[in-house]
């Protein structure tokens, strides 16, 4: 249907009413799909592969009307500054990139937490150099941890193309306006191509509305325009030290302000399967579809395990995770990351934990195949913390 | 029924490209199916690999296939010159597992590799698909669609007009898939040679079905 036909309808009617049609698509294409109903405003691209291919599709999308603009960046520190003006001017943004260019682009991110700015972006994670990979790995995701950002980490293409469709509602609340980074592994899923279901071609979400921002968008029809709102914050006195760190507890507030919403779309922060076994196995991302199928073949040989999907890693579902595994008496923690970001997280909120057999983990952009998750449950840690 | 194929080949060749076309037949016949690619900086000769999960079952199980059922060689120099990011060219294979090589001769292995590939009962068919493609299909683009039909010639993995419905969607569907801007290059070269779309698409069918008989015929013997 051509763009400007497009019914708009509420983020509910399009995650829970809106007919869906099954296609056999990569998670690239997941994503022009999620970006071709979101009414974006800008979206501004810089290539790295595994995300190129992503951002690629959605100047496809902006030829074809769906979005309103679009250009390519100069790097990615530029991509995500330009990503700024244009959130600090009042229009909703996407934009993705990947390990070196998240790094390269990392100011930003505190700093769109801290300008309150309603970004929505994806992160096709991949590892970081040196010696130069261009494969799958989710370390990036421990360096942005603490961004004040909220971030979602999605299994396969589908919660990826859900979970971009329900960020936008999230982060323009005017209680939580914060940035979201929607994670997905690079390859594994972007260039995965597998069954998914996606909403008919005939909506879109509702436009963002900027009256509702807590902070004032830049309004260059109203002067004075100003880039910096706080510049009490450049005086060295009390009260610019106070004012910036209620600023900063006022960011993280925002957060937990956001879990009713995230509940709202999603449902839950994790999901468990097998609850009862005395075997659980938590993960994230592409690492919980290898646990599947390690689930699947432990049963085969008698053992039962459990899962624990962790689906949203800030605010870190603490309460929830503590819960579930009450009664665990083994606990592995399968991840495509070096340092075990999400291994520290668990340990952080768990009594007991040394119950946490650490990993398997696997890193470089290696496959992790379920027999190694397997090798771990049966012969215990193959790793230290 | 599951089955796992690795696809090994040089960049260019379109081992991606076939991935897609036998996943996109394997849901045509309503089956489930997950495809990956795996390869470094994309330039044309480096290493390539696909892989093709496909099962009446949900699949879970991502990245690349460490265990396959079945391999396809796309290029002799993937064994004989390590062109490849699984080494040996067999490595994990199950047993009983089928190779097929797009090869004009017969490879000579090593004493080694000859011993474990009969310890593991592997069946190994050479095809010589390049020629096939050239010969019938008029370019050498078309040796993954050779190495396609001399699939389906062993294993009844998909159906045949599943697998001609998912060729004609990839040339001549209104939303195609294209692997890379490389190979959307690659096809735009391949479209001046003919007229029509139609016609790449025949050349193509007549391409599939040689390489079908010609693997078919081996696997009788």
């Amino acid at each position: 249907m051509p763009a400007n036909e497009l019914k708009e309808v509420s983020t509910e009617y399009m995650l829970f009413e809106a007919k869906r049609e099954e296609q056999f698509i990569t998670g690239s294409e997941a994503v022009r799909e999620a970006v071709r109903r979101a009414n974006i405003d800008v979206a501004i691209a810089y290539p790295i592969t595994p995300q190129s291919e992503s951002m690629h599709l959605v100047g496809d999308l902006y030829a074809e009307g769906y979005v309103k603009e679009y250009f390519r960046g100069e790097n990615e520190f530029a991509v995500m500054s330009e990503i700024t003006g244009a959130a600090m001017a009042g229009v909703r943004t996407f934009t993705a990139t990947c390990g070196p260019g998240t790094l390269r682009a990392f100011e930003n991110f505190p700093m769109w937490s801290g300008a309150r700015l309603p970004i929505v972006m994806g992160f096709m994670t991949r590892a970081i150099n040196a010696p130069l990979s261009i494969q799958p790995d989710t370390i990036e995701m421990s360096f942005l941890l603490d961004t004040g950002m909220m971030m979602m980490h999605a299994e396969a293409a589908q919660d990826l193309y859900d979970m971009l469709l329900m960020s936008f509602d999230i982060v323009e609340q005017t209680s939580v306006h914060i940035p979201m980074g929607v994670f997905v592994d690079g390859f594994f899923v972007t260039h995965t191509r597998q069954k998914i279901n996606i909403v008919t071609e005939d909506v879109k979400l509702r436009p963002y509305n900027p009256g509702l921002s807590p902070v004032p968008h830049i309004d260059m029809e109203t002067p004075p325009f100003r880039l910096m709102r706080d510049p009490f914050v450049m005086k060295s006195n009390y009260i610019s030290y106070a004012a910036h760190a209620s600023w900063q507890q006022e960011v993280m507030a925002s957060a937990q302000r956001a879990k009713k919403y995230i509940k709202k779309y999603m449902g839950s922060f994790i999901e468990q399967e097998n609850p009862d076994a005395s075997i659980q196995i938590v993960a994230s991302g592409t690492a919980v579809s290898q646990a599947r199928e390690a689930i699947r073949m432990l049963k085969a040989e008698g053992i039962d395990a459990g899962l624990v999907k962790v689906k949203v890693i800030r605010p870190f579902p603490a309460d929830e995770i503590k819960a579930v595994l009450s009664g665990a008496e083994k606990i592995i923690i399968p991840e495509f990351n070096r340092v075990g970001w999400l291994c520290r997280e668990v340990a952080s909120v768990i009594p007991n934990n040394d119950r946490i057999l650490p990993g398997p983990r696997v890193y470089g952009g290696m496959t992790m195949p379920p027999e190694v998750i397997i090798q771990v449950v049966k012969e215990g840690a193959l790793v230290g913390v | 029924m599951q089955i796992y194929i690795r696809i090994s080949g040089l960049g260019g060749q379109g081992a991606v490209t076939a991935a897609h076309i036998l996943g996109g037949a394997a849901v045509m016949d309503r089956k489930n199916a997950l495809v990956n690619p795996f390869f470094g900086a994309e330039k044309r000769l480096a290493p390539a690999e696909s892989y093709v999960r496909v099962s009446d079952e949900q699949i879970f199980d991502t990245g690349e296939i460490l265990y396959p059922d079945v391999i396809l060689i796309f290029h002799p120099d993937v064994i004989l010159q390590g062109k490849s990011y699984t080494m040996p060219f067999f490595s994990g294979i199950k047993r009983n597992g089928i190779i097929i090589v797009n090869s004009k001769k017969t490879i000579e292995f090593t004493e080694d590799e000859e011993r474990r590939l009969n310890e593991l009962n592997i069946c190994i068919y050479f095809i010589p698909a390049t020629e096939i493609a050239k010969q019938i299909g008029g370019t050498e683009l078309s040796t993954n669609i050779a190495m396609l039909g001399a699939l389906m010639g062993v294993t009844n993995i998909v159906s045949m007009d599943a697998m001609q419905e998912s060729i004609r969607e990839r040339f001549g569907g209104k939303v195609k898939f294209v692997a890379s801007g490389t190979t959307a290059s690659l096809d735009d070269a391949i479209k001046k040679q003919y007229d029509k779309v139609e016609k790449l698409i025949a050349a193509n069918m007549n391409v599939l079905t040689e390489a079908y008989n010609r693997s078919a015929a081996l696997a009788k013997k």
